[in-house]
């Protein structure tokens, strides 16, 4: 679909095709609400089903069964009758649910009576010493690649974080025959007597089985080395990577180092919709404040799926189809929808494991909060050092620190220096990350281009010519 | 125990900032009371022009003494304020605008004004090659440039500080009352009793003259401004249109702040504004049709800024009518930026001496006393 065949209004607009979009927007359309979802990959799925209607891995094992599932949740929303857009890129909301997205280089203006935003997660930033290096990436970009592409990293391969999901990308690249040299664990042995506390939920839940059956079977194949301190070390790329463990020391030749801390909701467009968000310190990162149906501050905006908080894929289809009950009865409260009590119920199981997970893979604080030369922001090549002497001399939030020194306002808006630069404010000012808050987001939340600016129409006439 | 200051400032923009920092240079007590933060709102975010060029009439006189200020702003504030030089051109897309222009610079120069210089087609293309050929000429500033808004109200700021004055910010003035002979400044801190008060409240100002039974006319408004990713050095100018709205510069890092007055949606209360993209899209289509250069060039993010806006497009700068010692200082209509070394000089020489010379009649807030009509300067 090009943007010259969208309408100029639909009753619900669904930004992200990953678990939580797919679910609610199917829920939506089969209640008969005129739902369109725009989704700015080729194909949906989001990041943990992406590439489920084209990926070019047959062998279904080395993706694993969870995968799979997404097949389902991406058949239903193509037979369920909401419009779905790949290629859509929506760079703004607004609180009148004005949608600004642009497809194939053009833009348009669309009008919306419901919002869900489910655009999902990002990874941590993991900002060590050489992290901007060549030859340094996230776990999520490879996993990209293997599910996009059916790539796999040859040479060496070092693995270095915490967190389910780099347990499970470490176990779908030896799948696929990837040799991996080492993975270095770096959650804190200390977060195991604050995980405890939290381990009869876990052991209800389904991730036990699963998780204790992909520790195991990782560490079969690859060595684990326990490391508190991992730096990236070559001249133009990747050459090394030194790390400290209990016993000192050590280095290891490398020619790739995949980095995870987890991943944290993706709150730039809900955000620079104005959408209230808080600190959850137990994940560490900023969230939406929702309620029940996942209704935000602002009326006719939902936030479901990881991007209101991190509970994984199962539990963001339940999300959506909880936040898309809530818009069916507000847009068609004759229509029969599902019982959303047992959604609450299904959601409930899935989140159970969630609080011992979140204590176990916490990141160390030497691993969020940067010293020295340590890159904080990549666009302006701002150090944790610059950032910590300005606070020092009386800047209170990121968003003077974006007057000083120009952090965050590189074309990632803020994505990969946001939380580094929260966390270093606050602890150079003694401060907690609420109090200092985030970066004051504005769209577009993504780039577009000035021409594709230029496209969208400018007058009432122009509108009425490009509508259908 | 109530606090006591010579004068309170009411707003820590660039004009409040500024004024304390004249305040105090000449030695009077001085406590800014700042709402949210200093520079949070227009003063911080606006497109950074330093312009003397096509002004009001009633406002050339401050705006060249501001010039002055700008031309050694770091003896001042201990800071350049990323304040750079390379003149502003006004761009005739027309034969009829030019003459328009050239009328101007005339009637400028007959009223013994000189920074407004007519060019030609070549002198045009001379300063800014990249601009679409079917251009005939404009006007040129050669003195004027552009600063960085945000570091320039925190330099200022910053300097106050350092010479006496006290900045208090997240503090919001409750209320104005006489107590004998000060003013009893009521905040969400506590009181402050004061001889003198300024009004620099911005976008907040009508509120600070209602209290004192002065209601003014005004507008609040949210000029909106966008920026690119960086691009190669491509022109050194800022550069104005008068037909359509447009203002677009180039900054030293490469990136091009893209504005011109289309206006978002402000919402004073809540500190918000709403973009409207379609007025947006009118800026990248004139942008589109003057700088090819541009087309491909990526908007990294837009924004605006919260201030305050005249029905007559010039600011309220001198005493209330009604309050013996209070002073306005506020309306300066998306163009209040470079205005603000200058005027906070004039302010607390006005505030201190009860006199300026510098001609700031045409400002008063008596313009819009229901039984005065004034008559409109138009450009």
């Amino acid at each position: 679909m090009n943007a010259s065949e969208l309408q100029s209004s639909y009753e619900l607009v669904v930004v992200g095709g990953g678990p939580a979009g797919l679910a609610a927007a199917t829920l939506a359309a089969k209640a008969g609400v005129q739902t369109v979802l725009f989704d700015e990959n080729p194909g949906v799925g989001g990041q943990i089903y992406r590439g489920i209607t084209n990926t070019p891995v047959a062998d279904r094992a080395i993706l694993g069964e969870d995968y799979w599932a997404g097949a389902v949740l991406a058949s239903e929303a193509e037979a369920s009758g909401a419009t779905i857009v790949n290629g859509a890129t929506v760079w703004s909301l607004d609180p009148n649910r004005l949608v600004g997205v642009s497809i194939a280089g053009q833009a348009r203006m669309v009008k919306t009576q419901r919002v869900i935003v489910a655009t999902g997660s990002m990874e941590r930033p993991f900002p060590i010493p050489g992290w901007t290096l060549p030859g340094v990436m996230t776990a999520g970009a490879a996993q990209t690649v293997l599910k996009a592409q059916g790539l796999v990293p040859t040479g060496r391969t070092i693995m270095a974080g915490c967190g389910p999901l780099l347990w499970l990308l470490a176990a779908q690249l030896l799948r696929a025959g990837a040799k991996i040299e080492a993975i270095l664990d770096t959650a804190p042995r200390i977060n195991w007597l604050k995980a405890a506390m939290h381990l009869p939920g876990f052991l209800l839940s389904p991730y036990w089985s699963k998780g204790l059956a992909l520790l195991r079977e990782v560490k079969a194949k690859a060595p684990v080395i326990a490391a508190h301190r991992v730096e990236a070390h070559g001249k133009d790329k990747l050459s090394e990577v030194v790390f400290a463990t209990g016993a000192g020391e050590r280095r290891m030749k490398a020619d790739l180092l995949l980095l995870h801390h987890g991943v944290v909701p993706n709150v730039n467009l809900a955000m620079a919709a104005g959408v209230a968000h808080r600190w959850n310190s137990r994940q560490l990162c900023f969230e939406p404040v929702v309620d029940a149906d996942f209704a935000t501050s602002l009326r006719g905006i939902a936030v479901a799926g990881d991007g209101a908080g991190i509970a994984g894929g199962t539990a963001a289809a339940e999300r959506g189809r909880i936040a898309a009950i809530a818009a069916v009865q507000a847009l068609r409260p004759a229509a029969s929808v599902m019982d959303v009590q047992t959604v609450r119920q299904s959601l409930a199981r899935e989140e159970m494991g969630r609080a011992f997970l979140d204590a176990l893979y916490q990141p160390a604080p030497s691993f969020r909060r940067p010293t020295g030369d340590t890159i904080a922001c990549r666009c302006e090549e701002v150090t944790a050092r610059q950032v910590r002497d300005t606070a020092d001399l009386g800047c209170e939030g990121p968003n003077q620190m974006k007057a000083f020194l120009r952090c965050g306002m590189g074309p990632c808006q803020g994505r990969l220096c946001g939380l580094t630069v929260t966390e270093l404010i606050a602890e150079q000012r003694r401060s907690t990350p609420d109090e200092v808050g985030y970066y004051r987001l504005r769209p577009p939340v993504k780039p577009i281009t000035l021409a594709e600016l230029a496209s969208l129409p400018k007058t009432e006439a122009e509108r009425k010519a490009v509508e259908r | 125990m109530t606090r006591t200051a010579d004068v309170v400032v009411i707003g820590g923009g660039i004009h409040g900032c500024s004024t304390a920092l004249h305040l105090a240079l000449r030695g009077l007590k001085t406590v800014v009371i700042e709402k949210d933060y200093a520079g949070r709102h227009a003063s911080g975010v606006n497109a950074g022009g330093v312009r003397q060029l096509a002004r009001d009439h009633a406002e050339i006189p401050l705006s060249v003494s501001s010039m002055a200020i700008w031309e050694r702003i770091e003896d001042l504030v201990g800071d350049d304020c990323g304040f750079e030089s390379h003149g502003t051109v006004l761009v005739a897309e027309s034969e009829e605008e030019l003459a328009g222009f050239r009328a101007r610079v005339d009637d400028l120069r007959l009223k013994g004004f000189t920074h407004e210089e007519l060019i030609d087609q070549a002198e045009l293309r001379r300063l800014v090659p990249a601009v679409s050929e079917h251009c005939p000429g404009g006007v040129v500033s050669r003195r004027d440039g552009a600063a960085d808004p945000f570091r320039t109200t925190q330099a200022f700021r910053r300097r106050a500080i350092e010479r006496g004055a006290e900045v208090i910010e997240g503090v919001k003035v409750t209320g104005l009352s006489r107590v004998g002979d000060v003013w009893r400044v009521e905040t969400s801190d506590g009181p402050i009793e004061a001889p003198k008060v300024v009004n620099a409240a911005g976008a907040w100002a009508d509120r600070i003259a209602l209290m004192l039974g002065e209601p003014v006319p005004l507008t609040v408004i949210a000029p909106m401004l966008m920026v690119t990713s960086r691009l190669p050095s491509f022109i050194q100018p800022v550069v104005i249109l008068r037909g359509r709205k447009l203002s677009f510069k180039q900054l030293g890092n490469g990136t091009v702040v893209i504005g011109g007055g289309h206006l978002a949606t402000p919402h004073r209360d809540r500190n918000e504004t709403v973009l409207d993209w379609e007025k947006l899209a009118i800026s990248a289509a004139t942008v589109w049709e003057l700088f090819p250069v541009m087309r491909q060039a990526t908007i990294v993010r837009a924004w605006a800024g919260i201030e305050a806006s005249m029905a007559d497009g010039i600011p309220v700068v001198g005493p209330s009518a009604t309050s013996e010692g209070v002073f306005h200082q506020f309306g300066f209509s998306a163009h209040g930026f470079q205005l603000g070394p200058g005027t906070g000089a004039v302010m607390a020489e006005l505030v201190a001496t009860g006199k300026t010379n510098v001609p700031i009649a045409d400002l008063a807030i008596t313009r819009f006393l229901p039984a005065r009509k004034r008559g409109e300067v138009p450009l």
